[in-house]
């Protein structure tokens, strides 16, 4: 039986659907609660190996959707399970409890996307000083609003919105 | 069926005494803009806190506003010392969503590239490595071969660096008529140079010393943090996409994957060299084998690049010199991708690195760091 | 500086020069970067370094880690911005005559980084900057001459004045134009 089609007998009420991705990938769709437990059971499964999450801002669906590629290197198969929240409350358990492997990508996409993960340990910026105002790669962040970076005594970064206080 | 358990950080006894040593963002051994924060128990590290974004270039973003075929230049740019890969990662997913089928000829040149690519990539870090722990020698060893392959490369592709030469479906211009024969008397020159970097380093009390038993990591613990490439192939992980899921040219060229349990600096240090002999003999292979033909489909020359336009989802991933080089791509039939997700492997890599240099000490620090082959360009973005 | 006297029966020689000159002659001859690599220029100033290019017959052989020895500070790789405060740092953090080349298109205007959120376009805006090195990335030719183009404009006397020191409002005025 494959990985899709038993997890969706285990979870029938958390599997939205069961199908493929454009290359042939399997593919999972899945409600926000029920993440965690079946992120448990795809490890149980064999699929020890999280490779990517990949967060999506879809402004027209009011969504993100939040994409885990999975990998089973005993059996060498790939899993894609996909989540969609709402934009407005964009909130979903971490996975960093089953796979450490979340823990720098989750906080990337809090970082870029604004999705915050519940559970996880740090969840704080990675790539942009923690005061930075807004998520980037969301497609209404406004890029005619620059923000500068200083310095602060303690070598902790300012960000404000004004250009003769940074760069 | 296992509860979801978050992970926790126990408190240390003493850790008032704890006294904190700040290493970069400017620091001759963090290979880049990394800063990592030591709390140091005396001379034992106790915890790393790593911060990085000091050089997050906004890449993704950028390609949600660059045409399909100006991406690659951006690609270039991240992994800077793997230029190859990251264009090989990119053109991979956008001609399997748009349907291109590469030329023959294409997929075997760009085999060679990526090989060439790959033993230039472990000769920096191998020269950066040397360098770190104090062989300075390996340095101008390592570097002084890179020469050599960087002057083929860049009678082929006009550049030693950021080569820009992937296209959609093929490569941006033919081998140039002289480029077999001085493959083939690189690829001489090249078998013979690994002996000379082994008999210095691998023969060296100091170099042994240092690497030996340093910033072990289990196979477990590789694939659960993410870790790919050769740093998991040292921790006893048997998978080389080349071989495994064979992509390009690899399907049909036969070599071994050098695989180590120890998981230390030093069978980090022992696989990356093995690879680079592995690379020498993919290249002779693909060089013998390489078929006539074009190296770009009919139809899809220069300016028509710009009209492939993709549309669904589809991840395409390579073999990189640090790991497993991911692209996530998403297309809506419009001229700008919707979303470029680049999976990187040094990102993963760099993760475990709190793990691996918790009760070392401060000079191991140096060691851990470089045996993981961090480039921060590719963790940043 | 004057012409060398060689004797012809070659007992020795004697220059006549002043002591500025003799002073910039030593400071062109011998400056010592910063290892300050940011991002792929760095690959190729550590070509430069190395012996197919050899930046060391120009005086730059050792590169400093800690910036209080060093007095060239080659700024190779993009400056973003939470960086840009780092580098600040560690340009005042240098002693006087001290140095800057920008090496790359990146920190001369931005290079390829025209949109985006989080790069600053150019080093000048942060640190005076006194040759700029274009190209992405400039092969290691260029870089020496770039160099060679600083050693230039330090022995001459029409280069910018050496060793006067900025004083810390004029460089913030340098800095934020």
């Amino acid at each position: 039986m494959s990985a899709p089609t038993d997890l969706q007998e285990r979870f029938p009420s958390a599997v939205l659907q069961v199908g493929a991705l454009d290359d042939g990938l399997p593919l999972l769709c899945v409600s926000p609660e029920a993440l965690a437990s079946i992120a448990a059971a795809a490890k149980e499964l064999g699929f020890d190996y999280l490779a990517c999450i990949t967060g999506v801002d879809y402004p027209s669906d009011d969504q993100i959707e939040v994409i885990y590629n999975l990998y089973n290197y005993h059996r060498r198969e790939a899993l894609v399970i996909k989540v969609r929240i709402p934009r407005g409350v964009a909130r979903l358990p971490s996975v960093s409890g089953v796979w450490r492997a979340a823990l720098f990508l989750e906080r990337e996409t809090y970082d870029l996307l604004g999705v915050h993960f519940e559970g996880h340990p740090e969840l704080k910026r990675i790539l942009l000083p923690e005061p930075w105002v807004g998520h980037p790669l969301r497609k209404d962040y406004d890029m005619n609003r620059q923000q500068f970076v200083s310095k602060g005594p303690q070598g902790e970064d300012i960000v404000s919105f004004d250009p003769q206080e940074g760069w | 069926m296992a509860a979801y358990q978050p992970c926790t950080v126990e408190p240390h006894p003493n850790q008032s005494d704890w006294i904190t040593l700040n290493m970069g963002p400017q620091h001759p051994s963090t290979h880049g803009v990394l800063r990592m924060i030591l709390q140091l128990d005396g001379e034992i590290v106790r915890q790393v806190e790593l911060v990085i974004g000091y050089l997050h270039r906004s890449m993704e973003k950028m390609a949600e506003n660059v045409r399909y075929p100006h991406f690659i230049i951006e690609c270039d740019r991240a992994d800077y010392v793997a230029n190859y890969h990251y264009e090989a990662a990119y053109v991979r997913a956008v001609e399997e969503l748009a349907g291109i089928v590469p030329t023959p000829r294409a997929q075997f040149i760009r085999t060679i590239c990526l090989e060439f690519d790959r033993i230039q990539s472990h000769l920096v870090w191998l020269g950066t490595y040397g360098l770190d722990l104090g062989a300075l020698n390996a340095f101008w060893y390592g570097f002084r071969e890179r020469e050599r392959i960087l002057d083929l490369l860049q009678e082929l592709t006009g550049v030693r660096m950021h080569p820009n030469y992937f296209r959609f479906g093929g490569v941006k211009a033919d081998l140039t008529p002289d480029f077999e024969r001085k493959a083939l008397a690189l690829c001489d020159l090249l078998a013979g140079k690994v002996d000379e970097y082994e008999s210095f380093l691998s023969q060296s009390d100091t170099f042994v010393m240092r690497t030996q038993g340093v910033g072990a990591m289990s196979r477990e613990m590789a694939i659960d943090w993410g870790v790919t490439g050769p740093n998991a192939r040292a921790s006893g992980l048997d998978f080389d996409q080349r071989r495994d899921e064979p992509y390009f040219a690899y399907g049909e060229l036969e070599f071994e994957v050098p695989v180590r349990p120890e998981g230390d600096c030093y069978a980090r240090y022992a696989v990356r060299l093995e690879e680079i002999r592995q690379s020498v003999r993919l290249i002779r292979q693909a060089l013998d084998q390489l078929p006539q033909g074009p190296v770009i489909p009919a139809g899809l020359e220069k300016g028509y690049q710009f009209l492939v336009h993709p549309n669904g989802e589809h991840y395409a991933h390579v073999e990189g010199p640090r790991g497993e080089i991911g692209i996530y791509l998403i297309g809506d039939g419009t001229t700008f991708p919707y979303r470029v997700k680049m999976r990187s492997p040094c990102f993963q890599n760099l993760s475990v690195l709190p793990e691996l240099m918790r009760d070392c000490l401060i000079a191991d620090c140096v060691a851990i760091n470089g045996s993981l082959d961090l480039v921060m360009g590719c963790v940043d973005r | 500086m004057a012409p060398l006297n060689h004797a012809k029966d070659g007992l020795g020689s004697i220059v006549m020069t002043t002591v500025e000159d003799f002073l910039r002659w030593g400071q062109s001859n011998s400056l010592w970067p910063l290892t300050f690599g940011l991002a792929c220029c760095a690959i190729e100033m550590m070509s430069a370094q190395d012996s197919d290019y050899d930046m060391a017959r120009f005086g730059s052989e050792i590169f400093r880690p800690t910036p209080r020895q060093a007095d060239l500070m080659i700024v190779a790789g993009t400056v973003c911005k939470r960086m840009a405060p780092r580098i600040k740092t560690l340009f005042e953090q240098m002693a006087e005559p001290r140095y800057v080349i920008a090496m790359g298109a990146c920190t001369i205007n931005g290079g390829p980084y025209q949109y985006t959120y989080s790069v600053v376009q150019g080093v000048d805006k942060i640190i005076p900057v006194d040759v700029h090195v274009p190209g992405c990335p400039p092969t290691p030719e260029a870089l020496l001459q770039g160099l060679i183009k600083l050693q230039q404009a330090i022995r001459s006397r029409e280069g910018r004045p050496r060793p006067v020191p900025f004083s810390p409002a004029e460089l913030s005025e340098v800095s934020r134009s």
